[in-house]
C-alpha cells in the first residue's frame, strides 16, 4: 500500500512526458490555427479533470453530511483544491489559445463564463474553509458545496440563454477531429485524469496526516496540562 | 390554521419591532445605496440613452450591496446574550427561525427598494417602455433570491473570522445567475426589447431551488457549533 503512491507517481510522470511528446511532436498541425492549437491537448483534459474533481467534491460532501465520516471531508478538501488548480490551468490556457485564434483574450462566451463562475464558487468554498476555525467547518463547507452544485445548472442555463440572445462569432462549430489528433487527445485526457487523481490522492494523504498531527499535538498539550512538569516522553508516530 | 408558525411570527414581529425602533439596517442600507448611486453616476457620467443601458445593472448592484449590509447584522444580533444558543436548545424548529429571518430581511430590502426606486428614476431619467407590472414581479422574485440565500449564508458565515467580508465572498458567486436574470429582465422591460419571460422563469426556479435547499439544510447550519 505504501509503495502504490510513488509507483503511480512515477508511471504518471512517464505518461505525462509521453503525452506531451505526442501532443507537441506526433499530433498533426492544425490547418488554420497552426501550432497554437496544440494547447487543446492540455486545455480540454484539464477542464475535464477539474469537472471530475468538483464532482468528487460534491459526492464527498454529501457522504460527509450523511455519515459524518472525516475521511470524506478530507477528500472533499483535496478534490476542491486540486480542482481549483486544474480549473485555473483551464482559465489560463484558454485566453492563451483564444488570443492568436480569435484575436481576443477573453469573451463572455457560455463555456468561458460558466467555467469562471464555477472557479469563483470553488474559490469561495476554499476561502470559507480557510476563514472558519470551528470544528464544524466541514459541515459548513459541505453545505456550501451542495449550494454551489445546485447553482451550476442555473449558471449554465442563464449563460446559455444570454449568449444565444447575443450570438458571438467566435465559438467554432463542432467539426470533426483528425483520427491522429483524437488519439493524442484521448491519451492526454486519460493521462490528465490520472494526474488529477494522483494529485488529489497526494493532497488527501497530506490532509489526513495533518489532522493526525493536530490531534496528537492537542492530546500532548492536554497531557502536558495534566501532569505539569513531567516531560511527555511519547514517541510521535 | 395560520400560515406562519407561532415561532416564526414571534421572531418576525420581534425583528420588525427592533428595526422600527432603531432603524439601523434601513438607515445604513438607504445611505449606502444612495452612495452607490451617486458614485456610479460620477464614475460613468451617463447620458439618457446610456443610463437606460446601465441602470438595470446599477440598480441591482446597489441593492445587492445594501442587502449585504442588512444581512450582516441579522444573525449577529442573535449572538448577543446567547439568544441563538437559547434558540438552539429550545424545541422550536430551525426552519421557523430561518423563515422568520428571511421574511424579515425580505421586508427590509423591499422597503429599501421602494424608497430607492423613485430616486433611480429621477437620477437616471428612467422610463419603462415594456410592461411595468413585470418590474414588480422581477423585484419580488429577485429580492427573494438575494435574501433567501443571503440569510442562509449569513448564518453559515456567522462564526468565521472576518464574517463581514466572508458573507459577500460566499454569497456573490452563488448569486451570479440570479443577478444576471434580474439585470437582464429589468433591462428587457426598460428597453421594451423582447420578452423577459425566460428570465422570470429562471428567477422563479432559482427561488424554488434555493428555498428548498435552505430549508433542507438550515438545521445542520444552526446546530453546527
Amino acid at each position: 500500500m505504501k509503495r502504490t503512491f510513488p509507483i503511480l507517481a512515477a508511471v504518471t510522470a512517464l505518461l505525462l512526458v509521453f503525452g506531451t511528446y505526442q501532443a507537441l511532436v506526433v499530433a498533426p498541425t492544425e490547418r488554420t490555427m497552426g501550432d497554437v492549437q496544440r494547447i487543446f491537448y492540455y486545455h480540454v483534459p484539464s477542464a475535464w479533470t477539474a469537472f471530475c474533481l468538483f464532482f468528487l467534491n460534491l459526492v464527498a460532501s454529501v457522504i460527509y453530511l450523511i455519515r459524518r465520516n472525516t475521511s470524506a471531508d478530507a477528500l472533499a478538501v483535496s478534490a476542491a483544491e486540486t480542482g481549483v488548480v486544474f480549473c485555473t490551468v483551464v482559465l489560463v490556457t484558454g485566453p492563451l489559445w483564444a488570443r492568436p485564434v480569435w484575436g481576443i483574450w477573453w469573451t463572455w462566451d457560455m463555456r468561458l463564463t460558466s467555467t469562471l463562475v464555477l472557479w469563483l464558487i470553488y474559490v469561495s468554498y476554499l476561502l470559507l474553509r480557510r476563514f472558519s476555525d470551528s470544528a464544524q467547518t466541514p459541515v459548513l463547507a459541505a453545505v456550501l458545496a451542495i449550494f454551489g452544485a445546485l447553482d451550476v445548472p442555473l449558471v449554465y442555463f442563464s449563460i446559455w440563454f444570454f449568449r444565444t440572445q447575443h450570438p458571438q462569432p467566435v465559438m467554432g462549430g463542432g467539426g470533426s477531429l483528425d483520427p491522429r489528433m483524437l488519439r493524442v487527445f484521448l491519451l492526454n485526457l486519460a493521462v490528465f485524469t490520472l494526474y488529477g487523481a494522483l494529485l488529489c490522492w497526494g493532497r488527501y494523504r497530506i490532509e489526513v496526516m495533518r489532522r493526525q498531527v493536530e490531534e496528537t499535538r492537542a492530546l500532548e498539550a492536554l497531557l502536558d496540562d495534566g501532569q505539569a512538569g513531567s516531560s511527555p516522553a511519547r514517541s510521535s508516530r | 390554521m395560520s400560515l406562519l408558525s407561532p415561532v416564526t411570527r414571534a421572531t418576525l414581529l420581534k425583528d420588525i419591532r427592533l428595526e422600527w425602533r432603531s432603524k439601523d439596517a434601513l438607515n445604513s442600507m438607504l445611505f449606502f445605496s444612495l452612495l452607490v448611486v451617486v458614485i456610479f453616476s460620477f464614475s460613468f457620467d451617463p447620458n439618457a440613452e446610456e443610463s437606460r443601458q446601465i441602470a438595470p445593472g446599477l440598480i441591482w448592484v446597489a441593492f445587492l450591496f445594501s442587502t449585504v449590509v442588512a444581512l450582516n447584522q441579522t444573525w449577529a444580533r442573535e449572538l448577543r446574550n446567547h439568544a441563538l444558543d437559547a434558540y438552539r436548545v429550545s424545541p422550536a424548529s430551525p426552519n421557523s427561525l430561518f423563515l422568520a429571518k428571511t421574511l424579515g430581511n425580505f421586508l427590509f430590502v423591499t422597503v429599501l427598494e421602494a424608497l430607492m426606486a423613485p430616486l433611480f428614476v429621477v437620477f437616471y431619467n428612467l422610463r419603462s417602455i415594456g410592461p411595468v407590472w413585470q418590474l414588480l414581479l422581477i423585484g419580488v422574485l429577485g429580492t427573494f433570491a438575494l435574501v433567501v440565500n443571503g440569510t442562509f449564508f449569513a448564518a453559515l458565515s456567522l462564526r468565521t473570522r472576518m464574517r463581514e467580508i466572508m458573507l459577500p465572498v460566499i454569497l456573490f458567486p452563488v448569486s451570479i445567475p440570479a443577478i444576471q436574470a434580474m439585470v437582464e429582465a429589468t433591462h428587457i422591460v426598460l428597453t421594451g426589447e423582447g420578452t423577459a419571460r425566460f428570465w422570470i422563469v429562471l428567477l422563479l426556479t432559482y427561488d424554488v431551488v434555493f428555498t428548498t435547499a435552505s430549508l433542507a439544510l438550515f438545521g445542520l447550519i444552526l446546530n453546527a457549533e
